[in-house]
């Protein structure tokens, strides 16, 4: 059995240091990849800090049971899901209540950025399981998914990126951990279209004042921002890939006529 | 009934009145309705409370049994809120488990009274690590007419309030039941407030056919010292940064004469 890791007696030291060594304002560490999957339409997987978060898009497609259908834009369907494995206690792979909620927000959260219009009477189905959890999975799970989404050719307004601020220690945090989340004084998540303006998810749970909430604002939309550029970047990435497969491809038919 | 043909109809003439500052039904964009507080109505329920918003009618009962602590708090009670979207209360709620629409209700207004520390937890301890009292907290809509958020929340700390439970001591880790009764311990008053997005303006209380209109909503749960202490966006639409800090203003002046209501001077 894995032990359980021990709270450090302060979560942020006299120089504004944080448990992990961050600074209060800075992000844990991204990495994601786009199109990771063989049969989805369009996937995604990200790493930030600890978070290990997949998804997957399905769609447009025939939408089952049909009388989910609507007559004027596709249905976005959403799954938040937590593996077992994925947090200290084993969780149960029953659906709990905390993820029909998360699987509802996200889904409003990612429905203003697409074109459902197009797509009447179909389903967009979108799968997030989350692998392994640190703190800030719905922002995360929401960031690789909105990629997916995108990797999945579904037309899009815009890119969402979603990220956390709360509070620890009396002190302004972005992008909370795990221990931070739990004995912290506050948590928001985040989620934001950077083109348009537009926060398309924000909760919140714990104390803060009207004040610090503006500024809590603030940084989650900073936060956001950075995180928007890391998306563009790996989706850059797949499409260079993409195009240097295809070019070596054209290469070897070329040399095979010749 | 309302019926969804009328509110297509009423779409365009909601929207554009309120981008004139006014509402289908007389009322300014930061009014609610008519609200009515009736405490205690149920006598089997260790606590209960009716609000009336316009036509909405929520009902809370509280229950408290004994029951085992979470792992991690072992000297604290428990606090459980369900919501039932009962189908007496809408032609469009139907039986069966909850769906996401009550999870969600269910859990914003939990998640007021439980960031708040509304109810004195730690009193509530019987025996560290094995029995602590669990606090039931059941929101039952009536009837739905928009904004069960708010309802619900206001019903449910009406219904703590108002909680009383009865008079016990521990003898050898048994809980002796004596005589007589006392309140449940209540130390904050969270008020839940919601501000709907119409055609990019915000209103409060939004009540069904805007609710069917509006793009957006935000709620805001307020604790006694005017602190924010839960908040939760819902809709398809979404708020750019300057009206999530204006609906914030309105929330938190809202809150104060809701707030009036629950706690008598």
């Amino acid at each position: 059995m894995k032990t359980s890791q021990k709270k450090p007696e302060k979560l942020i030291d006299e120089n504004d240091v944080r448990h992990d060594g961050r600074k209060l304002n800075e992000m844990r560490p991204i990495k994601i990849e786009v199109g990771i999957l063989g049969n989805a339409d369009g996937s995604a997987y990200i790493e930030q800090g600890k978070n290990k978060i997949l998804a997957a898009v399905y769609g447009p497609r025939e939408i089952h049971p049909k009388h989910q259908a609507l007559p004027d834009r596709a249905a976005l369907r959403c799954r938040y899901h937590m593996a077992p494995f994925s947090v200290q206690e084993r969780k149960s792979p029953a659906p709990s209540r905390r993820e029909l909620e998360l699987s509802k927000v996200i889904r409003e959260a990612l429905e203003p950025s697409i074109f459902t219009e197009y797509y009447p009477r179909t389903a967009i189905d979108l799968f997030i399981e989350v692998l392994q959890a640190d703190g800030g999975t719905r922002c995360a799970g929401i960031t690789v998914a909105s990629l997916a989404l995108a990797d999945a050719g579904i037309p899009m307004r815009d890119l969402v990126s979603a990220c956390a601020a709360g509070k620890v220690e009396g002190r302004l945090v972005l992008d909370l951990t795990d221990v931070e989340d739990k004995s912290g004084e506050a948590d928001m998540p985040l989620a934001y279209m950077p083109n348009a303006n537009a926060i398309t998810l924000l909760q919140m749970d714990g104390m803060l004042t009207g004040e610090e909430f503006e500024q809590a604002v603030d940084m989650a939309l900073e936060g956001c921002k950075q995180i928007n550029q890391v998306q563009k970047e790996a989706l850059k990435t797949k499409y260079v890939a993409v195009k240097e497969a295809e070019t070596e491809k054209e290469e070897e038919s070329e040399e095979e006529e010749a | 009934m309302t019926s969804v043909m009328a509110t297509k109809v009423r779409e365009k003439r909601i929207s554009q009145l309120i981008a004139r500052g006014k509402r289908l039904d007389g009322r300014g964009l930061t009014d609610y309705r008519e609200i009515q507080l009736e405490s205690g109505l149920i006598e089997r329920a260790e606590g209960s409370a009716r609000v009336r918003l316009g036509k909405t009618e929520v009902l809370v009962g509280t229950k408290i049994e004994v029951g085992e602590p979470f792992p991690d708090t072992p000297n604290e009670g428990v606090l459980t809120v369900n919501a039932e979207l009962v189908p007496l209360a809408s032609p469009t709620f139907e039986a069966g488990p909850p769906d996401e629409n009550s999870i969600e209700l269910a859990r914003i207004v939990d998640r007021g009274i439980r960031e708040s520390k509304a109810i004195a937890v730690e009193d509530l301890c019987i025996e560290p690590g094995k029995k602590v009292f669990v606090v039931f907290v059941d929101v039952y809509v009536l009837n739905h007419d928009g904004n069960l958020i708010d309802a619900s929340a206001l019903a449910a700390i009406a219904a703590l309030v108002n909680t009383k439970m009865f008079n016990y001591e521990v003898k050898e880790g048994e809980i002796k039941i004596k005589p007589g009764y006392k309140p449940l311990p209540i130390r904050n008053y969270p008020i839940a407030v919601t501000c709907g997005k119409i055609n990019d303006k915000l209103i409060v209380d939004p009540w069904l056919e805007e609710e069917q209109v509006m793009d957006a909503r935000v709620t805001m749960a307020i604790e006694k010292d005017g602190k924010i202490c839960a908040m939760q966006k819902g809709g398809y639409g979404y708020f750019s940064a300057q009206q999530i800090s204006e609906a914030s203003k309105i929330v938190q002046q809202k809150a104060v004469e809701l707030r009036k209501l629950v706690v008598k001077e």
